[in-house]
């Protein structure tokens, strides 16, 4: 009885999480992004600096009607954002927050291929939205991403391989336990590589080419309507937090900290990720749109042979330090 | 598939053979859920080669192939049902998508892409799986994994099943791959060569990634 309600307020804990970080990811784009460019953002929900915004979008996305269109494939089109959204929970449930097992959902084994391999099915969504739509343009944000999205699995599985060979094990957990401070320099390339692979696969600006809203109109979503549309947001900024929440428990050494590590590393995992959160705000904010042929240029020819060079050095310096 | 065929053999190493404790007519909920499992990975791998519309096809093959990473994990082959996850469903159905959607995929059926050469492919099909079960039977006829030990099946176990007693395999295959690698990128670059025009300053930006990978 006791293990049935461990589970049950563990499972509980993660949902929570899952509804309420992408909404302050969320709402602190909106205020960051107002003060980079001279603006205040929204101010009136809620009373205090607007803190209630996306919570009145969440109800305006509610009462809007759900538009299937005629000649749109109703089951592909209905599933996609399920299958978009539910990958980024199961992420959510084996990242590690704190020491010990009482501060990760589910500790898994092979955790760093379980992350990388539930991230890939959650893309399978927009390809389904993409091609369901029965549009061109979403179309084309479907092969978009599908393009992206095999160009930036590579780098993005060879940086992770590299901190698996640090630690000697694919256990998050393992990883974390096994950190040390000096693998932040050691690991550095590998960690920009992750993180600009992750960016890409997120479909974050300045590699949102699948979702152009200028040119393709928002890509695959294009003829997604009220709840089903704010499913898609949500799985991005979901997608924002388990990227963050990964980069640092791979690269940051999460819970670690110059001290209390013991009873307050969650909030080192916490505060690392929200910096993390608040660089990939900023990115949105700075950099233009590459282009198609750009970003394959960028993955090819940059992120696959720094992750490659990120390896070797893993490889020399662990026979060397051993 | 190589991964699987490695595993199996560490699974044997570290199982029981007791034949005495096992049978089929009381089966555990492990069991149960395996072959429900199997059922409806079957019934998903069925669909796809019967149905109708192409984009439809591939994507319950994501179902078949997730169906048989469940099976993996039910063995306690935890690494294995990853990796499936990972290139099959992360990356060769992704690949399939992005094909069908380069060439065609209507919304709806397509008659058109049905092929004259059913019956020879069910027959090769179904000596195939006939082939691959009596195999697989006969080799593993009294083998069952232990559940409750050791898992057998830890990314440990398999990493030294597979760098120490099949490391001969392993490198052949990624010879194999080099090669199909090295062959991507000649077949690629020929093709450029014949369909490339008069050379034009500017003209050389949408290269492939397949040719990018060269440099």
């Amino acid at each position: 009885m006791n293990d049935a309600l461990d589970v049950a307020l563990r499972l509980l804990v993660v949902f929570v999480v899952f509804l309420t970080f992408p909404l302050i990811v969320g709402q602190a784009e909106h205020k960051v992004m107002a003060h980079m460019q001279g603006r205040l953002g929204p101010m009136y929900a809620g009373g205090f600096h607007g803190w209630a915004q996306l919570v009145a979008d969440g109800v305006k996305f509610a009462q809007k009607e759900n538009v299937v269109p005629a000649e749109a494939d109703r089951r592909v089109f209905q599933l996609a954002p399920a299958v978009a959204l539910l990958p980024y929970l199961l992420v959510l449930l084996v990242i590690p927050v704190g020491p010990g097992e009482g501060a990760v959902g589910q500790s898994v084994g092979a955790g760093i291929f379980f992350v990388l391999a539930v991230m890939g099915v959650g893309v399978l969504g927009s390809l389904m939205a993409g091609w369901a739509s029965a549009n061109k343009y979403s179309l084309l944000g479907g092969l978009r991403t599908a393009a992206q999205l095999l160009s930036y699995e590579l780098p993005m599985l060879l940086a992770a391989a590299s901190v698996a060979m640090a630690a000697g094990t694919v256990s998050l957990t393992g990883i974390l336990d096994a950190f040390e401070w000096w693998w932040l320099p050691w690991q550095i390339v590998g960690a920009l590589v992750f993180f600009v692979a992750g960016l890409a696969e997120l479909q974050r600006p300045p590699f949102d080419m699948p979702v152009a809203d200028s040119e393709i109109i928002f890509g695959a979503y294009t003829e997604y309507t009220g709840l089903r549309f704010a499913l898609f947001l949500l799985a991005e900024y979901a997608g924002i937090v388990v990227l963050c929440g990964l980069t640092t428990v791979l690269f940051l050494g999460g819970w670690h900290g110059p001290w209390g590590a013991d009873g307050l590393g969650w909030v080192w995992t916490l505060l690392k990720a929200a910096l993390l959160a608040f660089v990939v705000i900023w990115l949105r904010v700075t950099y233009p749109r590459l282009r198609e042929d750009q970003l394959q240029k960028l993955s090819w020819t940059v992120l696959v042979p720094l992750a490659l060079a990120q390896i070797a050095l893993t490889g020399v310096v662990k026979v060397v330090i051993s | 598939m190589t991964l699987a065929a490695a595993a199996a053999p560490a699974a044997h190493a570290t199982t029981t053979a007791a034949t005495q404790t096992h049978g089929f007519l009381s089966p555990t909920g492990v069991e149960i859920a395996f072959l429900l499992v199997g059922l409806v990975t079957l019934g998903a791998a069925l669909v796809t080669v019967t149905t109708r519309q192409l984009v439809h096809a591939a994507l319950w093959l994501v179902v078949a192939l997730g169906g048989l990473a469940v099976e993996y994990l039910l063995l306690t082959a935890e690494f294995i049902a990853w990796v499936q996850v990972l290139i099959y469903v992360g990356s060769v159905v992704v690949l399939l998508l992005f094909g069908l959607m380069l060439t065609r995929a209507p919304i709806g059926r397509s008659p058109d892409t049905d092929s004259g050469n059913r019956w020879a492919a069910l027959t090769v099909a179904l000596a195939a799986a006939a082939a691959l079960v009596w195999v697989v039977a006969d080799a593993f006829r009294t083998t069952w994994v232990d559940l409750d030990g050791a898992p057998s099946g830890s990314t440990e176990v398999t990493g030294q099943a597979l760098f120490q007693n099949w490391v001969l395999p392993f490198e052949a295959l990624s010879v194999l791959l080099l090669a199909a690698l090295v062959g991507a990128i000649v077949l690629s670059r020929k093709a450029k060569a014949e369909a490339a025009p008069p050379a034009v300053p500017g003209a050389r930006n949408g290269r492939g990634p397949a040719e990018e990978g060269a440099r």
